[in-house]
């Protein structure tokens, strides 16, 4: 559905830091939307206030989790949301991480703070089918310990042998932390991969993203396989308000995951 | 005028029964109108509405009515409004939200009485503008359905340019004072001579044909059609503007970073007046609008302006901050990115931005100092090389 929400109840709010929640959404009558994509995401509307675009955070059979970071009017009030409550949902719009592309190939997903949460599916779904692929690694990078979204999952993954390999490195280290310390592109020494024969996916913030890239890029991950979640003003996803461009991408429509080798010159310009 | 054989001459009674034909269909006819010392696109009963003996003055900055002694009637150029004020509306509701005491949501398409349009004195510049607006909110996989309702039911009937102000440059944009190919019910040429004033009238469609049958006309002349030919294929060579003659599309993609950008920053108010006049400048927002009881929301679409600081707005503050930035945004967006996202330009000539700036800014001005400014660049790069 794409022109009018569909009104889901909030059949489950875990509280994941201090500012932001995960919802289970689970359509509220008959009607349901097409199934998602890890990357994907839907409009969530916050009822009497607005709507925000959000990646999805986990694909279940009928329902969806959202992790929302309570920024701004709409993500504060989906935050404040408990179960029972309903929202309303359009969606799902634009390019997923199309991790069927990386068959036979080495994994390297890196996140940073918040952009674990679009990333979780896709990293989910790899692990489920880890024979398809290569090697599997999750570089995950968070501002404090405080703010490491999913951190029991997380601990969970870095302390297992299974066939995924998981890092996680924060900023600055609070009493208790487990993992490494300092910036996400660290971890590219610890995470094994054979460049030429690697598809990286990268979500966070863009500075972040830029010196991801750069790292996989200088290592000899093709521009290409460099997948890459973009943020935009969005107010319609239907390609039609004219906000989330950058550039020639209209974000909703063309993006929000999108290859490296087009957004390399696009975010090497300031205000674009 | 090659395709579409000249059908037939209207005069200006001719022209009042077609408006009368077009309104007892149940169309609401709207065309130009001289009101608030300019054109203004409303509703018309008959010609009598329309501007006879009114012309324009028009310069960067400047726009002036003037009386015109020959009493034509499509001898103006372009107002301030163009036909998306009615295809694409400035608000517009787009769905209303009931929530029930026990939390439950029930969202309700609004699904207002679509009304038909016939628009009389559509520029040739101004149907490219209609076509482009087409792709952008119809063509895609999410076709904006009130746009393309309106816009299914909207008769057009074009009137050639025969008299181009001096801020038109459509022919360097790849267009032109004639009305070619299809796209339009019915156009009209106006003819003053000896002859008297009449209207050569095309058919582009079988609608017009229908409407045309309606009213009273004589068979085309040669004479007609002579002096209708000439007077447009004059009006060609006397546009008053024009962009310079080199690719826009890969000038603009290489102009990012010119310094061009902070000379017109300086100027630009960051109004949005070109944005709101723009043809086909179709961006919009979305508002949230709740009644006291809290219970009852709708969700109103309207016009929106990339030159509003708001407009790039992400958690931290505005990806667009500056001045500079803005206009860039809008420029390459017209004139070069726009071919990526709708595959034409976003630009048909049409003036209106050059006109209804309220400090003069002239598009053909800034992509000619864009220009200038990269040849500046690349002679100086060659330079190097050749030292080298």
């Amino acid at each position: 559905m794409s022109d009018v929400p569909v009104p889901h109840l909030v059949t489950g709010m875990r509280r994941e830091t201090a500012d932001t929640v995960s919802l289970t959404l689970t359509p509220a009558g008959q009607e349901a939307l097409e199934p998602f994509a890890p990357g994907q995401f839907a409009m969530v509307y916050a009822f009497g206030v607005g709507e925000i675009p959000v990646s999805v955070s986990r694909v279940g059979r009928r329902e969806l989790v959202h992790t929302i970071r309570s920024v701004g009017a709409v993500s504060a009030a989906l935050c404040a949301l408990r179960p029972g409550s309903q929202v309303g949902l359009r969606g799902p719009f634009g390019t997923g991480w199309e991790l069927e592309r990386a068959a036979g190939q080495d994994i390297v997903a890196v996140t940073g703070g918040i952009g674990l949460a679009p990333l979780r599916p896709l990293v989910l779904a790899a692990r489920a089918a880890h024979r398809a692929y290569g090697r599997l690694n999750l570089l995950v990078g968070s501002r404090t310990f405080e703010d490491l979204l999913y951190a029991d999952q997380v601990r969970a993954w870095a302390e297992s042998h299974g066939p995924l390999l998981c890092r996680a490195t924060v900023d600055r280290p609070s009493p208790g932390w487990w993992g490494h310390v300092g910036l996400v592109t660290t971890l590219l020494n610890s995470a094994r991969f054979v460049p030429e024969n690697t598809t990286a996916y990268v979500c966070g913030p863009e500075v972040m993203i830029r010196a991801t890239a750069r790292d996989l890029l200088h290592r000899g991950v093709r521009a290409d396989r460099i997948r890459v979640s973009l943020e935009r003003n969005m107010r319609c996803a239907t390609g039609h308000c004219g906000h989330c461009q950058l550039g020639g991408v209209l974000m909703c429509r063309d993006g929000p995951v999108i290859g490296w080798d087009r957004a390399a010159s696009l975010l090497m310009v300031r205000e674009l | 005028m090659t395709n579409n054989p000249a059908t037939g001459v209207l005069d200006r009674d001719g022209l009042s029964a077609l408006i009368e034909v077009l309104a007892a269909q149940g169309r609401t006819v709207i065309g130009p109108t001289v009101r608030d010392g300019a054109i203004v696109l409303a509703e018309i009963g008959s010609a009598d509405d329309l501007p006879f003996g009114w012309g324009s003055e028009v310069e960067a900055g400047r726009y002036r009515l003037v009386p015109r002694a020959d009493g034509a009637v499509f001898a103006h150029t372009a107002g301030p409004q163009s036909w998306k004020t009615f295809l694409h509306p400035q608000r517009e509701k787009l769905w209303s939200a009931e929530r029930t005491p026990d939390g439950a949501l029930s969202v309700t398409e609004d699904d207002p009485e679509q009304t038909s349009y016939a628009f009389l004195g559509v520029r040739p510049c101004d149907l490219r503008a209609i076509t482009i607006q087409d792709r952008v909110l119809a063509g895609g996989r999410y076709p904006d359905r009130g746009y393309r309702e309106r816009r299914t039911g909207a008769f057009l009937i074009a009137a050639e340019c025969t008299e181009p102000g001096a801020t038109c440059f459509c022919v360097s944009m790849g267009g032109g004072p004639a009305v070619d190919g299809s796209g339009f019910d019915l156009a009209l040429t106006e003819v003053l001579d000896q002859g008297g004033h009449r209207f050569l009238v095309r058919v582009g469609s079988e609608a017009g044909r229908d409407a045309l049958d309606g009213v009273p006309h004589a068979p085309a002349d040669a004479e007609t059609e002579y002096a209708a030919r000439a007077a447009v294929d004059a009006a060609r060579d006397r546009m008053g503007r024009a962009m310079p003659p080199v690719d826009l599309r890969t000038l603009m993609g290489e102009s990012l970073e010119a310094d061009r950008w902070d000379d017109v920053a300086a100027r630009c108010l960051t109004c949005g007046n070109c944005t709101m006049v723009c043809p086909t400048c179709f961006c919009t927002t979305t508002e949230e609008v709740t009644d006291l009881t809290g219970d009852h929301a709708e969700r109103w679409l309207r016009w929106d302006s990339c030159f509003d600081v708001a407009f790039s707005h992400l958690h931290g503050g505005p990806v667009r901050a500056s001045a500079r930035s803005r206009y860039r945004q809008w420029l390459t967006h017209k004139l070069s990115t726009w071919y990526e996202q709708f595959g034409s330009s976003g630009c048909v000539g049409c003036g209106r931005c050059v006109t209804w700036c309220p400090v003069g800014i002239d598009i053909t001005e800034e992509a000619a100092a864009l220009h200038d400014e990269r040849a500046g660049r690349l002679r100086h790069e060659k330079q190097k090389e050749t030292q080298r």
